[in-house]
């Protein structure tokens, strides 16, 4: 018994995220009136104490197997938990607005159900629970890329969204179904003993991939991405962006890395071609487009092929420089969000880029953080992003793919050039006529404090050697 | 009469084909629901088949089966109130009145 309970609580990652849930669940509906701060303030503190909880890692097998948690995964799943309190922090400008406060609660909620999806995904030790937690994770989010009821772009990219995504689970399904039918097993600890390399199996490798690809906006894959990301919200934008992504990409890299190890010839080279023609496509996209959330869902595109080089290397400096990469992509990327909202917010809706035209004449410091987070996705190398990217080339390097690691340096380059026209029209750019920031905008307290953390982040993160040393000494303790 | 597995995996196939294609050329929004569907039930097709031909001592692909109906039924209800949400919004659910944002 006392055994059964321990066993229990070592899923306690999931089980403080469903009280938290719960509680939050339950305050919105005992609320007296909507509108105010408390309900922010109560999530946020519960996601903060959620995260601390959640920092001792420890290795656990439960359900004979259907349930693994490494010290891999649930520093991930601390990532991932980071990140999510990250945006409620930042969103309380968008749920503060008239129309939007009545359903404050529900975005929690929502929001928080979908990164449970996530942990059991993370921790998926067959793939039916894998398959139950991607769901999990997408099914809610279509409801928060549609949370702007009343307006059409935002119906337009729920639709969008839940379409492709159920398109994607049904191709995913259907590899896994063919993996049954060849193997008569679901669970990850056995398939790689009775998995051999024929065609079926290879049909539903490529099936699997691509399903993943479509949930990670790899390119053949991408065309529902920059759709969702403009119409919905900008909160719900960073946390699709960088939270979703970032599970989906530690999931396929554990699910390649571990169940298909006797394809890997295979799964390499799909995702070495995936990976280039995602980081240029994405690239050469980004430099045309004029609208910031247009244009930062195809520098997502680009930097989840990035993240893909993560998983090409295979080995455990790979797992360990792609959490490490996402980790740094979640305060950059959160940072540029949370700077687009409050324009957004204060700029009567406006998020093309010529609203940003003479920022720093008016607010130096949101300017400035900008600045450094751009900085930091373009790679230069103080900041964060410079080690991330080092790391996770390196990985990529040494498990000998040359080439694709020298188109993707050379891809940097042009990612500079995008990043750094956003700063040029905020340092240099003479504001429009009619701007609407003739005076410095005031942003919430919750905006700041997430902007603080997330220059913290990105100039911290990077230098801070233990945090890395832990990553990677945990990678090489994976199982299997 | 015992129907051969492969009868089953050719329905299967056919469903999943016909899913794909109509998903990519119906310009309905119901409809391309009504092709994913048929998507969706090709693999819980396959999953029933090969567990109750190839390995029928066990449920796994029962099993998956029965989550797989239950999840698309949850997909469904949460696509239909986006489509009705967007009815509401554009007062059509044709995907040629549904462009309004381009890059």
């Amino acid at each position: 018994m006392n055994n059964y309970m321990s066993a229990v609580l070592s899923l306690h990652a999931e089980l403080s995220l469903i009280v938290v849930l719960v509680v939050v669940f339950l305050a919105d509906l005992f609320r007296s009136r909507p509108g105010g701060r408390g309900l922010r303030v109560l999530v946020c503190a519960l996601m903060l104490v959620q995260v601390l909880l959640n920092l001792s890692p420890d290795t656990r097998e439960l359900f004979g197997g259907m349930y693994v948690n490494t010290p891999f995964t649930s520093v991930v799943k601390s990532i991932l938990s980071a990140g999510t309190l990250l945006v409620f922090l930042q969103s309380g400008e968008w749920t503060r607005r008239p129309d939007t406060a009545i359903r404050e609660g529900e975005f929690y909620v929502i929001t928080l159900s979908t990164l449970l999806g996530m942990f059991f995904m993370l921790s998926a030790g067959h793939f039916l629970i894998f398959y139950v937690g991607l769901e999990m994770a997408s099914i809610p989010m279509a409801c928060l890329v549609a949370m702007d009821k009343k307006r059409r772009q935002s119906a337009e990219a729920g639709a969008k969204f839940i379409l492709s995504s159920m398109f994607s689970s049904a191709l995913l399904l259907y590899g896994l179904s063919l993996l049954y039918g060849t193997t008569g097993t679901l669970y990850f600890a056995d398939l790689p003993d009775v998995l051999q390399s024929g065609g079926l199996e290879r049909l539903a490798l490529v099936l699997f991939i691509a399903g993943m690809g479509f949930k990670m906006s790899l390119v053949p894959f991408h065309l529902w991405t920059a759709d969702v990301y403009q119409g919905a919200p900008t909160g719900v934008t960073a946390y699709l962006s960088v939270i979703s992504k970032g599970a989906a990409a530690v999931a396929l890299a554990v699910v390649v890395r571990f169940v298909f190890p006797a394809l890997t010839d295979d799964w390499s080279v799909v995702l070495a071609l995936l990976s280039v023609v995602t980081i240029t496509l994405g690239n050469l996209m980004a430099v045309l487009q004029h609208d910031m959330k247009r244009f930062m869902a195809f520098s997502s595109i680009s930097q989840a092929g990035y993240i893909v080089l993560g998983v090409l290397a295979g080995s455990p400096a790979g797992m360990a420089s792609l959490a490490f990469y996402v980790a740094i992509y979640v305060v950059a990327n959160v940072a540029v969000f949370a700077v687009i909202s409050t324009v957004e917010q204060h700029g009567g809706g406006r998020t093309d880029r010529e609203a940003f035209n003479g920022l720093y004449a008016t607010n130096p410091r949101l300017t400035l953080v900008m600045t450094l987070a751009l900085f930091s996705l373009g790679g230069i190398p103080p900041f964060a992003g410079f080690f991330s990217k080092f790391f996770i080339f390196a990985a990529a390097f040494e498990a000998g793919w040359h080439l694709v690691v020298f188109l993707a340096l050379l891809n940097t380059i042009i990612s500079l050039y995008y990043y750094l026209l956003v700063v040029k029209a905020m340092y240099i750019s003479t504001p429009a006529e009619g701007s609407a920031f003739g005076s410095p905008i005031h942003s919430s307290r919750g905006v700041r404090l997430c902007l603080a953390l997330c220059t913290l982040g990105v100039c911290v993160l990077g230098v801070l050697s233990c945090f890395y040393e832990n990553l990677f000494q945990w990678a090489d303790m994976l199982p299997w | 009469m015992e129907i051969h597995v492969i009868s089953y995996l050719i329905l299967s196939t056919v469903m999943m084909f016909a899913g794909i294609y109509g998903f990519f050329t119906r310009r309905n929004l119901l409809a391309i629901l009504i092709s994913v569907e048929l998507m969706l039930n090709a693999t819980n097709i396959n999953f029933a088949v090969f567990n109750r031909y190839l390995f029928p001592g066990v449920l796994e692909g029962h099993f998956f089966t029965l989550f797989g109906i239950a999840i698309s039924a949850a997909e469904t209800a949460v696509a239909i109130a986006i489509m009705i949400n967007v009815y509401r919004n554009v007062r059509n659910i044709q995907t040629d009145d549904i462009n309004e944002m381009k890059g």
